[in-house]
């Protein structure tokens, strides 16, 4: 952190303090966003087998998963709305002058989160009242608005990076909106559906990562078998699906933006014949030091051959590319997202050849220690991912057309500092209590699935059932739920 | 023109959010107000109950109004969010800690656990609308103009901190409204009362505070005073008035679904007047609405995504507030997460 202080010497004071506030809630939020996008679809998935085979384990589930994704959702939204503060909070600069130009992907992200907030109430508290298949069918449009949802916030970001569809007048200003150019900019389509793939495997991933951890420990029932399969599956066959369009997304990236890509490659001299490096640091003067380095091949990867000249870095002034910190943190954020997403290949190609050879979930134990920690890989790539696309793209806010030292707030920094201190406890607060949530429910939901026979045997349900008859009165209603000790007496 | 349209969008978004948001706002107070573990048990149920699957959507029309002020009036996002720093960052950092306090609050068990979210809940439910109104407040006064510092006198003089505890007051008197309503669905008569009570002081409370409002502006805040005070933002006070008087009544012979309507209109109106006084500036009277204009091909978008949105996004909506009045959402209930046995009954009327 000293280097990049010493960096931003000339940069406002507040600057700093800003952007670390945005990064960390952005951190922070982007860990729930694979859930928010694909925990529906995956739980919808498994209400239908639930329902389409009469299958009572998956049906508990997908009840389990929308528990879960109560609270998840709610700690989305309220993480999320905080970003949307902060265009305004951090960078008003960004919004006022731009503002009408890409603002309009979040007005469509607005309204499908509107259309999936409201759905996805429907769906959370609807298991107990409403006809089976009416619930799931009511459901069903939330894979599509979360695909919409996302459209909207890439569709931002890709201007962020390719920004089109206005030209400037004499002072500077954007003039002439073409408000189809500005969605559909060069880095859209490649941005949308690395992000899309990204966040359903990633909640496969994480999802099928507890049911191995139980496997693991010996619960081999159709419970785990089921709550592993259908999650791992869509996950596993995302992943060579990532791997390509990931590779697609660099290449974009290396004709769009090649100082971008000049900077997670740590790309130093215009040139051909330009050698990859594996991890390494870049110094200031150019050089690299650590790393594998591998002769040609960030050519070949750029342009399929050895004689791809690869733009560099020092083509350009010092201020108007990242700095070499810079660099190396998306260098090697790209890295390990590279490397992880390779390793999720090949746990992927070993699950499709158990599955299509034998029939049947993988024998080792070896792959189900993999499987239970692929989902935090997969968290991680998705930070990296971030970090790469985020931290590569500076000094520019929008991509060579404002600095994002203009668009900061005129804020003092000791009261965005201050407010980065509070965030940051509210935050780990926040977190820690739903990660103890989980873990409870976790505890709960085993110790009733080791006593369900018992609690077959006694017989009396202790509410409506869902599906269930009807209480012939409203005034019944206040009863269930009483486990948690807040039913009202009469 | 284009922009006289999307102003009113704009308007009318800040008018619903100021009506699902100020009801959701309102039900935290009175949960701040219910009094101990034992004594405020059955109020906090009801509120719990009551908010539990609408509070999401509730809150969604507050990202709309950010996304309607910076795509349609980038201008005027800007200048309101960098004049009033500090009371939108406490604002934010409130609406996470009430989200974050309402939905972790429901799964802890223990109680002393309990009561630290469901107090983080609460007050928040107190400071955020008391922060947005009061932000509200200062653009009315007119000490905001474009490229205004942050300072604390734009949204600490006396039309803000009115302006703050009106919009607390109005969200009291919905929250009311709506948990007598709710009392009655649920057939507690006993709530029935006890929030009818709670209704009409929050509107005794109200109309002292219009009151007063009306002394404190006619200094502070003359543009928008004379507004209200003349022509039609006058004819809409009255008709907010009429609304609030007859919520009274109605509640007093608890024909609780009117009175819900009523209540809503009142507060909607209210939005309304202020917008009418406000013509034809944004910020009075340093931005009008035509200066603040984005491009108007995004307006022309922006109406168009709004539109298409509004038939995509109605009927659900509609569908959800029906759903959740006639009783038919539920949280699931333990039993159901711990056995596969739930789903077998099929019942009568499935």
């Amino acid at each position: 952190m000293n280097t990049a202080i010493a960096i931003m010497a000339d940069t406002p004071p507040q600057l700093l303090p800003a952007r670390e506030l945005m990064a960390f809630t952005l951190a922070s939020h982007i860990l729930l966003v694979p859930f928010g996008v694909a925990l529906p679809a995956i739980t919808l998935l498994m209400h239908y087998r639930g329902l389409r085979r009469g299958d009572a384990v998956a049906l508990l589930l997908a009840r389990r998963w929308s528990a879960v994704m109560a609270v998840q959702f709610a700690i989305g939204i309220v993480t999320g709305t905080v970003l949307s503060f902060e265009f305004g909070l951090l960078w008003p600069g960004l919004m006022g002058r731009w503002g009408d130009v890409f603002g309009l992907g979040f007005g469509v992200e607005a309204w499908a989160f509107f259309l999936e907030a409201i759905l996805i109430a429907i769906y959370l508290y609807g298991w107990r009242r409403l006809k089976p298949w009416t619930h799931f069918w009511l459901g069903l449009p939330l894979p599509l608005t979360a695909l919409l949802g996302a459209f909207g916030i890439i569709a931002a970001n890709s201007w962020m990076n390719t920004p089109r569809g206005f030209s400037l007048d004499a002072d500077g200003s954007p003039v002439d909106v073409d408000v189809r150019e500005a969605i559909f900019t060069p880095m859209f389509g490649p941005e949308y559906w690395h992000f899309v793939a990204g966040v359903v495997l990633t909640a496969g991933y994480v999802v099928a990562g507890v049911y191995a951890t139980g496997w693991l420990r010996g619960h081999r029932d159709h419970y785990h078998r089921l709550g592993f399969t259908v999650p791992f599956t869509v996950a596993a066959v995302l992943t060579p699906v990532q791997f390509v369009l990931g590779d697609s997304i660099a290449r974009s990236v290396f004709h769009q933006q090649p100082l971008k890509f000049a900077a997670t490659e740590m790309v130093w001299k215009t040139d051909t014949h330009v050698p990859e490096y594996v991890f390494g640091r870049l110094h200031p003067d150019g050089t690299i030091s650590g790393g594998i380095k591998i002769p040609q091949l960030d050519s070949i990867l750029a342009g399929f051959s050895p004689d791809t000249r690869v733009t560099g870095l020092s083509s350009v002034p010092a201020d108007d590319r990242p700095t070499a910190t810079q660099a190396t943190i998306a260098h090697w954020a790209f890295d390990i997202m590279v490397t992880i997403g390779s390793l999720l290949v090949l746990l992927a190609l070993w699950y499709g050849w158990c599955r299509l050879r034998h029939r049947g979930l993988p024998r080792s134990p070896w792959f189900f220690r993999c499987a239970a920690v692929a989902g935090a890989a997969c968290l991680l790539t998705v930070e990296c991912g971030w970090i790469t696309t985020e931290v590569s793209r500076q000094p520019w806010i929008v991509y060579e057309n404002m600095r994002v030292s203009e668009a900061v707030t005129d804020t003092r920094a000791p009261a965005l500092w201050a407010m980065l201190a509070l965030v940051i406890v509210v935050y780990a607060l926040i977190f820690a209590t739903f990660l103890a949530i989980l873990l409870k429910l976790r505890t709960r939901w085993r110790t009733a699935d080791e006593r369900h026979g018992d609690a077959r045997a006694a017989g009396t349900p202790e509410g409506d059932t869902p599906y269930g008859p009807r209480r012939t009165t409203a005034a019944a209603a206040p009863d269930h739920g009483s486990a948690h000790g807040d039913g009202g007496g009469r | 023109m284009i922009q006289d349209v999307v102003a009113w969008v704009l308007l009318a978004a800040v008018a619903a959010y100021a009506c699902a948001g100020g009801t959701d706002y309102g039900a935290g107070f009175w949960d701040l107000f219910a009094g101990g573990a034992e004594r405020g048990r059955r109020p906090r149920w009801l509120i719990d109950h009551a908010m539990e699957p609408v509070w999401e959507t509730n809150n969604v029309w507050l990202i709309f109004v950010l996304v309607f002020m910076w795509t349609g009036f980038p201008v005027l996002f800007q200048t309101v969010f960098t004049a009033m720093w500090l009371p939108l960052a406490l604002a934010a950092v409130g609406l996470v800690l009430r989200g974050a306090g309402f939905a972790l609050r429901k799964p802890m068990t223990r109680l002393s656990r309990r009561r630290i979210y469901g107090a983080a809940f609460a007050v928040s439910s107190l400071l955020v609308p008391f922060f947005l109104g009061a932000v509200v407040g200062g653009l009315a006064t007119g000490r905001v103009t474009p490229g205004t510092k942050a300072s604390a006198d734009a949204w600490s003089n006396g039309t803000s901190v009115l302006a703050g505890l009106l919009t607390v007051a109005a969200t009291a008197f919905l929250g009311a409204v709506f948990l007598t309503a709710d009392a009655r669905r649920f057939d507690a008569p006993d709530l029935v009362r006890y929030f009818r009570l709670r209704a009409w002081c929050s509107l005794a409370a109200l109309a002292v505070l219009a009151v007063a409002g009306l002394a404190v502006t006619r200094h502070d805040a003359r543009y928008v005073h004379d507004g209200l005070t003349g022509g039609a933002g006058l004819a809409v006070v009255l008709a907010a008035v009429v609304c609030a008087v007859a919520t009274a009544a109605l509640l007093y012979r608890t024909a609780t679904g009117w009175a819900r309507i009523t209540a809503v209109a009142g507060v909607a109106l209210v939005v309304i007047a202020w917008g009418l006084a406000q013509r034809p500036y944004l910020i009075p009277t340093s931005l009008t609405v035509d200066q603040a204009a984005g491009a108007p091909t995004t307006l022309r978008w922006l109406l168009l995504v709004t539109v298409i949105a509004i038939v995509l996004v109605g009927p659900p909506l509609v569908l959800l507030y029906r759903l959740d009045t006639s009783g038919a959402l539920q949280p699931l209930a333990e039993n159901d997460l711990r056995s596969t046995s739930a789903n077998r009954d099929p019942g009568p009327d499935r």
